[in-house]
């Protein structure tokens, strides 16, 4: 019988901050400018250039520290990492290593296995390195500053994780918190969340961790997956064979679903950290954490807790629009204007997921507004649309946050409501469809069924589909 | 009356009233650069037609009145490590040989703004890295008092321009005594401000947290004019302190009576020259003739300064060299293979040794395992000898000594002895350390003919003590004289 092991995970987890401007100047954060233009002496590390702290960025690594049960370093440093890459303009990085801003976090996590803790050794602020582009063409390598200098938060955890599945439930956990808070859209594909996974066996029941190794470039919750799982399985190789885990930095290779090692312990870099002297400490005074902690949003339990008290939903439609702060918002916003939390969760569950799903999007994308979707279940209620027509503005909405009422009106999609002409346009219907009018009259309920598409068919489909019913039974 | 023997106030007076124009004044300079910089090498870099069409624009404005300061339309030199917008910077190194900054530093900016006009860039040691200015790469600068000898460092380009008439004043940086020692071995006035005075924003940094950037001039007035000028509080440095008491030259009074002045034993021992220690003592005598209560004390702690200020000044500097790479301005070495080789090539190539042994240096004291045992211990004889200088000024307005042991060295004698250049620095440093204001003002000659400097030390913020005593010691007379009447002989 072969050994058991047990898998130990600890995360290093890079998240983007949403800021407008850079962590230490003014330039845009903005995603995928041309190269290079959106940067200035400080960011581009041009000589004299000095680094100013951007105060936006402490209240959001702080308010996650917060939300993660982190105590808050008030008296907290830059710190410089030296090391020479040409994506790095000074060749070192601001970053924080002696006085990060938290500490001693932790958050909890539920999976197949159970609840559980996970522990947060610190949160650390610093800037973002720019891009190296490498062109086959002309054999040289370019540089694009523009992502030099983004704030970054650095989210290191305790080695508390034990499978995949803890890790996905903990990254979970971080990415509502943060997009809770509004301080990053968390996007593994994008980029503005990053997780490197530290990871070691041992056999069960023992005391000390096994050599972890440390595995980067994991761009998705299944490549994270697929690295964890064949990372066990070649240290548990290696051990079972008598060989011995190096520690190292290993990159995967999504498209081979394979890891290689980047660089040993033995040429880690020394990092030369030394207190910034371009950068004042930070001191966060207690009026100022206040402030943090009073402007902190309801997080996704308490929200959930409080929309089984205020609203008649299914407990599965509060999971599911408490999983994303954006659809939770325009749930809320959209109940506040036309009551009825049913309809529209509703429309939130049934056609909102559909399309989001067949268009392979995020809640975070969908562009309609709470104005508009109450406007729509209005229409409904109203009458003045039926429920086929509804989908199609729908439709429309989700593409293009157009406003239903205009668009049914350009449209003319308007319900007949015109008795009159609804009479005469069945009157014509039963007079061309003897056979049915026949079959219904002898006992055949479902005859009826085909009168009124018919009609409907007719009105091209603006007619109330109850009022075409009750017209019909009672001419038949 | 020469055009050269105004002072920078005086000649700023003197164009608004109409007597001279700015233009007069920079083509004085011009000319008087031409005659002799094949001798002093006080510039990196001359920018004539720059200067004259300032002094052109500059010179309209002052007759519209719309330019009215004391500084408007003189000549001004400036230490070639402060960036000047489409005006090579170099840092004196070969490594920024061909570097055009994209801004200017805000301490030019702010003379801009007044009026001044920018001659050129000074030379100075490379990266401000040296006590004599023979670290350039662009070639010695020589005293102009004695070409034989070193005009001091590392500003001594900006000090050999003043004294030798190559502009009205200049500016200068002073991380460990780089202002106060070349003005004292050329024979003018240098201040170092209080650390976060004048802002740092385009001064290329050599120690960020000793840095920062005052005046040269011909005499104490001048000193308080142009520090008037160039302290701002500044958004974009974030060491740069907001004051309000920047009226440097209301301090230009004669009078120092009841001022309380301590002179530290400590700096008065062995490896003082005996002339810089008599000129010194004379000094602080004409002090309390004028009504100061001066008295001898022990500073302590004077012996560590040296070491703690080489640890974390180059600390400091080898992570600021770090961006003098080649990817992305400056010089690139003509071949290489690979980044790695082109890294190495580049840096090897492109700096001078001086700096080299300071990367080193720095490097090893912040490398793992030896970051407590040196950056940490260093940077608690920094805290320890800011207390040493707060207890001092608990009891004293200022302390006076020497600036430097020695009078001007010939040039060749420092460099092939780094250590021994070093101890020159130990009367500056702790001056930077602490953060204070320090000012040197000629006190005499020795009799080799060389100027003798005088150094006042007050508390944080108190430059106005040092421009009040240092205005009432030049009032008596006691200086060394001007160098252009000297070679006139």
């Amino acid at each position: 019988m072969a050994k058991q092991y047990e898998t130990v995970i600890g995360l290093e987890v890079h998240v983007e901050l949403a800021t407008k401007t850079k962590i230490f100047c003014g330039c845009s954060t903005a995603f995928g400018g041309a190269p290079n233009t959106h940067t200035c002496p400080v960011c581009t590390g041009m000589p004299g250039s000095l680094p100013v702290l951007n105060k936006q960025v402490v209240n959001y690594a702080a308010a996650v520290g917060l939300a993660t049960n982190c105590t808050i370093t008030q008296y907290c440093k830059f710190d410089r990492k030296n090391y020479f890459y040409p994506d790095n303009p000074q060749n070192y990085q601001i970053s924080q290593l002696y006085l990060p801003i938290c500490r001693d976090g932790h958050v909890d996590i539920e999976t197949a296995a159970g609840k559980k803790s996970v522990g947060i050794h610190e949160i650390h602020m610093e800037e973002d390195a720019g891009k190296l582009i490498h062109d086959e063409w002309e054999d040289c390598s370019l540089v694009d500053y523009n992502r030099s200098g983004v704030p970054l938060i650095e989210i290191v955890s305790e080695p508390d994780m034990r499978s995949a599945e803890e890790v996905i439930a903990y990254l979970e956990k971080l990415r509502m918190i943060i997009q809770y808070l509004g301080a990053s859209d968390c996007k593994l594909n994008e980029g503005s969340m990053r997780a490197d996974v530290n990871l070691s066996v041992r056999e069960v029941g023992a005391s000390e961790y096994g050599t972890r190794t440390e595995m980067k470039n994991l761009n998705s919750f299944r490549a994270i997956t697929h690295a964890i799982e064949g990372e066990r399985e070649r240290q548990i190789d290696l051990l079972e064979s008598g060989q011995q885990v190096v520690q190292e930095t290993r990159r995967w290779d999504d498209a081979k679903e394979y890891s290689y090692a980047m660089r040993s312990k033995e040429d880690a870099q020394d990092y030369r950290y030394f207190p910034d002297p371009d950068l004042v400490p930070v001191y966060i005074s207690d009026e100022w954490l206040q402030q943090i902690r009073d402007s902190q949003p309801e997080f996704r339990e308490e929200k959930m807790e409080r929309y089984r008290k205020e609203f008649d939903i299914p407990e599965y439609d509060i999971g599911i629009i408490t999983d994303s702060k954006h659809l939770a918002d325009l749930f809320e916003e959209t109940v506040a204007i036309c009551g009825q939390p049913k309809k529209v969760s509703n429309w939130l569950m049934g056609e909102t997921l559909r399309l989001l799903k067949e268009k392979s999007m995020d809640p975070e994308d969908i562009v309609f507004s709470p104005e508009h979707l109450a406007k729509l279940i209005r229409l409904v209620d109203s009458k003045a649309i039926n429920s086929t027509v509804a989908k199609k503005v729908f439709e429309a909405m989700f593409a293009g946050n157009v406003d239903p009422e205009q668009y049914v009106e350009e449209k003319g999609l308007k319900t007949v409501n015109d008795e009159g002409a609804l009479r005469t346009t069945i009157a014509e219907v039963i007079a061309s469809n003897p056979q049915s009018v026949e079959d219904y009259r002898n006992g055949k309920e479902k005859a009826i069924g085909f009168l009124v598409g018919q009609t409907m068919k007719a009105m091209k489909g603006k007619a109330d589909p109850a009022s075409v019913n009750r017209i019909l039974k009672e001419l038949l | 009356m020469d055009i050269l023997e105004y002072s920078a106030v005086e000649l700023s007076a003197a164009i608004r009233e109409g007597k001279v124009t700015a233009t007069d004044a920079v083509e004085a300079v011009l000319a008087r650069i031409d005659a002799r910089e094949k001798d002093i090498n006080a510039y990196v870099t001359v920018d004539r037609e720059q200067a004259l069409r300032a002094a052109a624009s500059v010179q309209e404005k002052i007759e519209k009145g719309e330019l009215t300061g004391p500084l408007a339309g003189v000549p001004v030199a400036v230490k070639d490590n402060m960036c000047t917008e489409g005006m090579l910077t170099t840092c004196s190194s070969k490594i920024l040989e061909n570097f055009v900054p994209t801004f200017t530093s805000e301490a030019v900016v702010n003379l801009e703004r007044a009026g001044a006009v920018i001659i050129g860039k000074t030379n100075m040691d490379e990266f401000a890295m040296g006590s004599t200015t023979e670290t350039s790469a662009y070639g010695v600068t020589r005293n102009p008092w004695n070409t034989a000898h070193v005009p001091g460092g590392s500003s001594g380009g900006s000090a050999a321009a003043v004294a030798a008439g190559e502009c009205f004043f200049a500016l200068g940086s002073d991380t460990g005594g780089s202002i106060r020692q070349p003005a004292s071995f050329c024979g003018v006035v240098g201040l170092k401000p209080t650390y976060g005075t004048v802002s740092r924003y385009g001064l290329i940094a050599y120690g960020s947290s000793l840095d920062q950037i005052g005046p040269l001039t011909k005499n104490v007035t001048d000193c308080a004019a142009v520090l008037e000028l160039i302290a701002s509080h500044d958004t974009k440095d974030s060491t740069s302190v907001r004051r309000e008491d920047t009226d440097f030259t209301s301090a230009l009074v004669d009078d120092v009576r009841g001022m309380k002045i301590g002179i530290p034993r400590d700096y008065l021992g062995d490896g003082l020259d005996a002339e810089v220690k008599e000129a010194v003592l004379a000094a602080a005598k004409v002090l309390e003739e004028k009504g100061a209560v001066v008295e001898e004390f022990d500073l302590s702690l004077v012996e560590y300064a040296i070491p703690a200020y080489y640890t974390i000044a180059a600390a400091e500097a080898s992570s600021n060299l770090e961006r003098f790479d080649g990817v992305k301005y400056g010089y690139r070495t003509s071949s290489y293979e690979g980044l790695h080789n082109m890294y190495k090539k580049t840096r090897s190539e492109g700096f001078g040794a001086e700096v080299k042994r300071r990367i080193m240096l720095g490097s090893f004291v912040l490398s793992s395992g030896y970051y407590d045992a040196y950056y940490l211990k260093a940077l608690k004889v920094k805290a320890m000898i800011k207390k040493a200088f707060d207890d001092a000024f608990a009891r004293y307005d200022l302390i006076l000594g020497p600036v430097a042991p020695t009078t001007a060295p010939r040039l060749g004698e420092s460099l092939s002895d780094p250590l021994k250049m070093y101890l020159g620095d130990i009367y500056t440093i702790s001056v930077n350390l602490a953060g204070l204001p320090g000012i040197s003002v000629p006190c005499g000659k020795d009799t080799k003919g060389l100027p003798i400097g005088l150094q006042m030390i007050a508390d944080s913020f108190q430059e106005k003590k040092l421009i009040q005593a240092a205005y009432t010691y030049e009032k008596t007379k006691r200086g060394c004289g001007k160098w252009q009447s000297n070679m006139r002989q």
